[in-house]
């Protein structure tokens, strides 16, 4: 209990990575918290790149880890540009409400 | 020691992560967004990743964490509309977190490492080495090529959000350099021959 492995940080990850998906799934309608739920999603798999990089002594972990990281900041400033463009345009940002593809 | 900063900050990152989906304002969460991103950098200096603790402050809640900031205070949204249903999709929601929990559980206590893992690691942690610069070492020579690959990512990143958030308004005074610089002392000027004590 006292040493901390590598179970310790998977189980941290797992409970996060959880809590993320359930917050896609129970803010439906607020595109804005489900973005941030996607920005703990990423945090979860990046805490778990690191724990295997530290565990495996594999410096790999912390490169890939450097990558998503690069993409998640791409994606949350084109989510967001789109949020802010969308509601410029519609005056709603209610994800029932987009539906213009009708998809 | 390193045992209760790990459990200090696992449990405030989980706590302020699900305060992060449960909170009624936006505003909180973005607050608890960063709360979790902070923590997370502890996590992340205790598993000896220095450089990426770092960048996750720097880039998260100095830039991503401000920015969903920036958007939630300027979008002029009523949030509490958008709250509606969320004790609708509770069963669900808690539903497949459960599912997600147990089967993520059950991978994290009872996996268990190939006898090749050990072989196949290609960039080993040198302990004299500081964490920046074994990554430094390995990022621009083995891997320069995906690292220009990401800085084209952020690069169209970069161009897409003000490509998307950049629109003109119509009937707006702008200097217009190209009617400006062809104009010419011919087309401007206007040359009148006023007759003495008569006028215009």
């Amino acid at each position: 209990m006292l040493t901390i492995g590598l179970t310790h940080y998977l189980v941290v990850a797992a409970i996060l990575f959880t809590l993320g998906v359930a917050g896609i799934i129970l803010n439906r309608k607020n595109i804005i918290v489900i973005l941030m739920s996607v920005e703990l999603i990423l945090l979860a798999v990046n805490l778990n790149f690191v724990a295997f990089s530290q565990s495996l002594a594999d410096l790999t972990g912390q490169v890939f880890a450097l990558f998503v990281l690069t993409v998640a900041a791409a994606e949350a400033a084109i989510g967001l540009a789109i949020l802010v463009a969308f509601y410029r345009n519609r005056g709603t940002i209610a994800v029932e409400d987009i539906n213009s593809l009708k998809g | 020691m390193a045992a209760v900063l790990f459990y200090l900050f696992a449990t405030i990152m989980i706590a302020s992560a699900g305060v992060v989906i449960f909170a009624r304002n936006p505003v909180h969460s973005v607050l608890f967004l960063i709360l979790a991103f902070c923590n997370g950098a502890g996590l992340f200096l205790l598993a000896g990743a220095e450089f990426l603790a770092m960048i996750l402050i720097v880039v998260y809640v100095g830039a991503v964490a401000v920015l969903f900031l920036f958007v939630v205070m300027m979008l002029d949204v009523d949030f509490a509309e958008l709250k509606q249903g969320f004790i609708k999709y509770l069963p669900v929601g808690a539903g497949v977190g459960i599912v997600v929990l147990a089967e993520l559980g059950l991978m994290a206590i009872g996996w268990r490492a190939a006898p090749s893992a050990a072989d196949a690691v290609s960039d080993p942690i040198i302990a004299q080495m500081s964490n920046t610069a074994a990554l430094g070492q390995v990022l621009y020579t083995k891997y320069v090529i995906f690292f220009q690959a990401s800085a084209l990512v952020l690069l169209t990143a970069m161009i897409g959000a003000i490509v998307l958030t950049l629109h003109h308004k119509p009937n707006v005074k702008r200097q217009k350099i190209e009617e400006q610089n062809a104009r010419t002392r011919d087309n401007v000027i206007e040359i009148k021959k006023v007759p003495f004590r008569t006028g215009v």
